[in-house]
C-alpha cells in the first residue's frame, strides 16, 4: 500500500519528514503498511469496525435523531511517538498537574497567588467555574484533581503545545484501552518485534489513585464510580472503567447521605462509600449545594465531603483552572509554586478581558481562533481563517458585550497522521490527550487518545463533531536501530523513499 | 449488589426467557396448521390467547387472525411489549445499564442476539419463521450457558436464575391453560390421529415430549397435565420451576455467608430480614403443589388452578421487588451491612 505524496501537506506529519521519508520511529509501521495491499488494509479496518459494533463500544451525541449510541470510530493506522520525546512530555505533564493542584488549593484557601498579584482576583472570582461552595475545603494530599486529560497539539514547527488541561471529568481513556485491544486483535503482526509502552496498567493505577485518596480513617476503603446514566455521551467509559477496576457503578439515586456519611443501596442493606470517582459535573452533584433541580446527584453530598467522610475525585471546584482565561496563566503558576520553568508550553493566548489584547484580537479575527472561556466539545469556536464575514461580525459583538468570556489564539497547524480514507492512506490532522493520575504520586499514561479529524483539512477532532481515533504508540527505539534508520534514510534519498 | 443492578439483572433474564418461550411455542404450533382446511381463526387464535394479550392484538390488527398478522404480532411487532423483538430489546436495555457487572461474553452474546433480532424484524421474512425461532432459542441457550460458565454463583447469578424460573413457570402455565382448555372439548376424539397430533404439540411447546414418553409412555391427558404442572424433575414443569426459584432465592439471600458457617448464616438472615416475606410465599406455593394430586386439579377446574397459580407467582414477583429492589426510607435508612461482608 502506498502513501500518497505529501507535497501539498504543509503540516508536520507524525510519520514522515519534509522530504517524505519515514521518521526513525515511523519506519517500522510504514514498512509494515507498505507490505499490505489496499484490500488487506481495508479488511483489517472492517474487522475492527465489526468488533466495535459487536461489542457495543459506543458513545452518544446529544441531539442525535437516533437518540442513542454511535459505534466508536477507529482507524487502524497508529500514531507513533518516540519514547525519548515522550519522556519530556511526561515530565511536563507531571509538572503541570502538580502546579495546578497547588493553584486550586490556593484559590480556595490562602489565596497567596492572588494576594501577590500574579493573577488578578477579579479574573478568578468572576470565572463561571469558580465555586464558592468549595472555599475552605482540604482534600487529602491537597489533591483536588486526581485525574486530568491534557489536550496537546503539535504545531508545524514540530513542537507540542498544551491546548487545555481538563481537570473535571476528562473522558476518552476507555477508548485508549479499547483501541489498543483492537489493534492487538486486528493488527497483531504489526506489533511483532516492536517495543511499545504498555497501557494496560491504567485501571490498576486509577484504582490505586482513588483508594490512596480515601479519608485517612479507612483501612479498606470502598470506591464507586458515579455516573449520570445511560444517556450520557461517555456512558460506555463509565461502565468500562468500573468493570476494569471492579468497583460499583452507581447513579445518584443509588446513594444516600445519612449522618453525614455516604451509603449505597444494596440488596443487603446500606453499605458505606468512601471514595466517589464522579463523572458528573459540579453543578449536578448535590441539589442542596449546587443546582437545585438536579436529579443526578446526591442530596447533602457536600456536607459529607466537608466533614471529611468521603473523598470526591475530582474534587468540586477544579473547574476554575479549566477556564481558558486562567489557563493562560499556567506557566506563571509553575514558576510561582515550583520555581521552575515550564517544560511544556501553552499556546500563546490573548485575553479579551485586557483592553489592548482585545483590540488586537478584534483587528485580527481572520487569523485567529476565538474561543469562549468555558465551553467544551469544540462548540462556540470561531476558526478565523475559515470563517465568513457574518460569523466574524457575530463573534466581535459577543466579545464586545462580554470580553471576560473570550480568548483568542493563533491558528495552529495540527500535525497529521496517515488515515484510511476510501481505501487510500491520506494525511489527517490529529491531537493528543494523555491522561495523568495524581494523588500520593503521579502516573502519566504512555501515549493517550489520538483524535483525528476525518474530514480533509478539518482540524475539529471531537467525536461529537465527526472525529475519529487512533491507537497511540510510545515506541522504544534501540539507539542502534535509530542510527540504522537514519542511515537508510540518507541512502534512500538518492533513489525513492 | 446494588438494588438497581439486581433489578436489571432480574428483568434482563425474564425478558430473555420470555422471548425464548414465545419462539418455541410459535415454532411448534405453526406446523399444526399445515395441510388443514379449518377456519383460519381456529388455527391461529390459540397462539394469541396463550399470551393473554387478545385485546391488544385485536386492536392492532382489526381482529384479523391471519397467519401473517399473528406471526408479525408475536415475533416482530415493536409496538407490542411481549413480542420477541421487544423482549430482546428490553433485555439488552437492562443489560446495558449494568454491563459492568456482566461477564464480557454475556454482554457480547446478548448484543449479537439483539442485532440478529433487529435485522430479522426489519426483514420480516415470513418464509423463514422456523429458522428464526430456532435462532432465538439457540441464542437464549447460548446466553444461559455463557452465564453459567462465567458467572460467580453469587447474588447476581441467583437473581438471574430466579428470574428465569419465574418466567418459565408462568409461560408453562399459560401453555397448559390454553392448550388443555382447547383440547378438552375434543375428548370424544381421544386416541384419534388428530388428537395425538395436538397433544404431541402441547408437549413439544414445552420441549417435554421426549421426557414425557420416557416417564409415562402413551399420551393420557391427565398424565400430561400432571407432568407439566407437578413433575418435580422436568425442567419446565411449573412445580420444578417453583422449587428452583425458591432455591435461587435462598442462595441469593445466603450468598454473603461463609458456606461453612451456619451460625453466621443465621445471623445474617435474621439481622436484615430481607427476602423473608418473598421466601415465605414461595415456600407456601411449593408446599401446596407438593401435596396436590392432578385429580384434584382437574376436578376443581384446571383453568381456575392455573389462574390462581399465576396470581401467586405475580405476588411473589411483587414481594421480591419490594424487598430487594425498592427503596423505602422508613424501612431501609439504617446502615446494617458489616463492611467485610459486602460483595458486589
Amino acid at each position: 500500500m502506498d502513501f500518497p505524496s505529501d507535497s501539498e501537506n504543509c503540516s508536520f506529519d507524525e510519520l514522515f519528514d519534509a522530504e517524505g521519508c519515514a521518521r526513525p520511529h515511523g519506519t517500522a509501521i510504514v514498512d509494515r503498511l507498505r507490505t499490505l495491499s489496499a484490500d488487506e488494509l481495508v479488511v483489517r479496518q472492517q474487522a475492527a469496525d465489526a468488533y466495535l459494533h459487536d461489542l457495543g463500544i459506543t458513545f452518544n451525541v446529544y441531539g442525535d435523531s437516533d437518540g442513542t449510541e454511535r459505534v466508536w470510530p477507529f482507524d487502524v493506522v497508529p500514531r507513533v511517538i518516540d519514547s525519548s520525546e515522550w519522556e519530556t512530555i511526561a515530565a511536563g505533564l507531571r509538572q503541570r498537574i502538580i502546579a495546578l493542584n497547588l493553584f486550586v488549593d490556593d484559590v480556595y484557601n490562602a489565596r497567596n497567588i492572588l494576594k501577590q498579584g500574579v493573577i488578578s482576583e477579579d479574573l478568578v472570582l468572576s470565572s463561571k467555574t469558580y465555586r464558592p461552595q468549595c472555599v475552605g475545603l482540604k482534600p487529602r494530599n491537597q489533591a483536588w484533581c486526581q485525574i486530568a486529560g491534557t489536550d496537546l497539539v503539535r504545531d508545524k514547527d514540530g513542537e507540542f503545545y498544551v491546548l487545555e488541561d481538563n481537570l473535571r471529568c476528562p473522558s476518552g481513556v476507555s477508548y485508549v484501552l479499547a483501541n489498543r485491544e483492537l489493534m492487538k486483535r486486528t493488527f497483531a503482526d504489526v506489533f511483532q518485534g516492536l517495543s511499545v509502552s504498555p497501557i494496560e496498567e491504567y485501571a490498576e493505577n486509577l484504582l490505586r489513585t482513588l483508594l490512596d485518596s480515601a479519608p485517612t480513617h479507612c483501612d479498606q476503603p470502598t470506591a464507586v464510580l458515579l455516573t449520570p446514566g445511560i444517556y450520557n455521551s461517555a456512558y460506555f467509559e463509565h461502565t468500562f472503567l468500573a468493570q476494569q477496576m471492579g468497583i460499583e457503578l452507581v447513579e445518584g439515586r443509588d446513594l444516600v447521605v445519612l449522618d453525614d456519611h455516604v451509603y449505597m443501596k444494596t440488596t443487603q442493606g446500606l453499605h458505606q462509600v468512601d471514595v466517589i470517582y464522579r463523572r458528573i459535573d459540579d453543578d449536578f452533584l448535590d441539589p442542596e449545594s449546587f443546582r437545585k433541580d438536579s436529579t443526578l446527584g446526591v442530596a447533602n453530598l457536600m456536607t459529607a465531603y466537608r466533614r471529611g467522610n468521603v473523598t470526591i475525585a475530582n474534587a468540586p471546584g477544579t473547574g476554575i483552572a479549566d477556564d481558558k482565561a486562567i489557563y493562560a496563566y499556567v506557566p506563571d503558576f509553575i514558576r510561582f509554586y515550583l520555581d521552575e520553568e515550564p517544560i511544556l508550553n501553552n499556546v500563546p493566548t490573548y485575553l479579551c478581558e485586557d483592553e489592548s489584547q482585545r483590540k488586537h484580537v478584534l483587528a485580527n479575527l481572520k487569523e485567529l481562533v476565538v474561543k469562549p472561556t468555558n465551553e467544551s466539545g469544540g462548540y462556540g469556536i470561531l476558526m478565523g481563517p475559515q470563517s465568513t464575514h457574518k460569523e466574524r461580525l457575530e463573534c466581535a459583538a459577543a466579545i464586545q458585550s462580554n470580553p471576560r468570556d473570550w480568548i483568542a489564539q493563533p491558528m495552529l497547524q495540527l500535525s497529521t497522521v496517515p488515515t484510511i480514507v476510501d481505501r487510500r492512506l491520506c494525511p489527517r490532522h490529529v491531537d493528543l490527550r494523555p491522561f495523568v493520575l495524581h494523588s500520593k504520586d503521579t502516573y502519566v499514561l504512555p501515549g493517550g487518545l489520538t483524535r483525528v479529524a476525518l474530514e480533509e483539512g478539518s482540524m475539529v477532532v471531537n467525536s461529537s463533531q465527526g472525529g475519529g481515533s487512533k491507537d497511540t504508540w510510545v515506541l522504544h527505539l534501540a539507539r542502534d536501530q535509530a542510527n540504522e534508520s537514519r542511515h537508510v534514510r540518507v541512502v534512500a534519498k538518492e533513489g525513492t523513499c | 449488589m446494588l438494588s438497581r443492578v439486581a433489578e436489571s439483572i432480574y428483568w434482563m433474564n425474564r425478558y430473555i426467557e420470555r422471548a425464548e418461550n414465545v419462539a418455541r411455542f410459535i415454532d411448534v404450533n405453526m406446523y399444526l396448521t399445515v395441510g388443514k382446511n379449518d377456519r383460519l381463526s381456529d388455527q391461529w387464535q390459540p397462539l394469541i390467547s396463550t399470551t393473554g394479550d387478545d385485546e391488544e392484538f385485536c386492536e392492532a390488527y382489526d381482529g384479523v387472525c391471519s397467519r401473517e398478522n399473528v406471526l408479525n404480532f408475536l415475533l416482530f411487532d415493536e409496538g407490542y411489549a411481549n413480542s420477541v423483538v421487544s423482549c430482546v430489546k428490553r433485555a439488552r436495555e437492562n443489560a446495558r445499564r449494568v454491563r459492568q457487572v456482566l461477564p464480557l461474553v454475556v454482554w457480547e452474546q446478548l448484543n449479537l442476539f439483539y442485532h440478529m433480532v433487529c435485522q430479522a424484524a426489519d426483514r420480516r421474512d415470513l418464509a423463514r419463521i422456523h429458522e428464526f425461532c430456532e435462532e432465538v432459542r439457540l441464542a437464549s441457550h447460548l446466553l444461559g450457558g455463557a452465564e453459567d460458565a462465567t458467572s460467580s454463583k453469587g447474588e447476581a447469578w441467583n437473581f438471574a436464575r430466579l428470574a428465569r424460573m419465574s418466567e418459565r413457570a408462568d409461560k408453562t402455565s399459560r401453555i397448559v391453560d390454553v392448550q388443555y382448555f382447547l383440547l378438552l372439548p375434543e375428548q370424544e376424539r381421544i386416541g384419534s390421529a388428530l388428537d395425538v397430533l395436538r397433544w404431541t404439540a402441547l408437549l413439544q411447546s414445552t420441549s417435554a415430549l421426549m421426557m414425557y414418553r420416557r416417564q409415562h409412555g402413551r399420551i393420557v391427558p391427565d398424565r400430561v397435565a400432571e407432568f407439566l404442572i407437578l413433575d418435580p424433575l422436568f425442567s419446565r414443569s411449573m412445580y420444578h420451576c417453583v422449587l428452583a426459584a425458591r432455591n435461587a432465592l435462598e442462595n441469593a439471600m445466603n450468598s454473603l455467608a461463609d458456606p461453612g458457617n451456619a451460625a453466621q448464616e443465621a445471623t445474617l438472615r435474621t439481622a436484615h430480614g430481607r427476602g423473608r416475606a418473598t421466601m415465605q410465599q414461595l415456600e407456601q406455593l411449593a408446599d401446596s403443589m407438593r401435596r396436590t394430586k392432578v385429580k384434584q386439579i382437574i376436578s376443581g377446574g384446571l383453568h381456575e388452578y392455573v389462574d390462581d397459580f399465576q396470581q401467586q407467582l405475580n405476588d411473589v414477583g411483587e414481594s421480591l421487588s419490594d424487598e430487594f429492589f425498592a427503596w423505602r426510607a422508613e424501612r431501609d435508612a439504617v446502615p446494617m451491612v458489616a463492611r467485610e461482608q459486602y460483595q458486589s
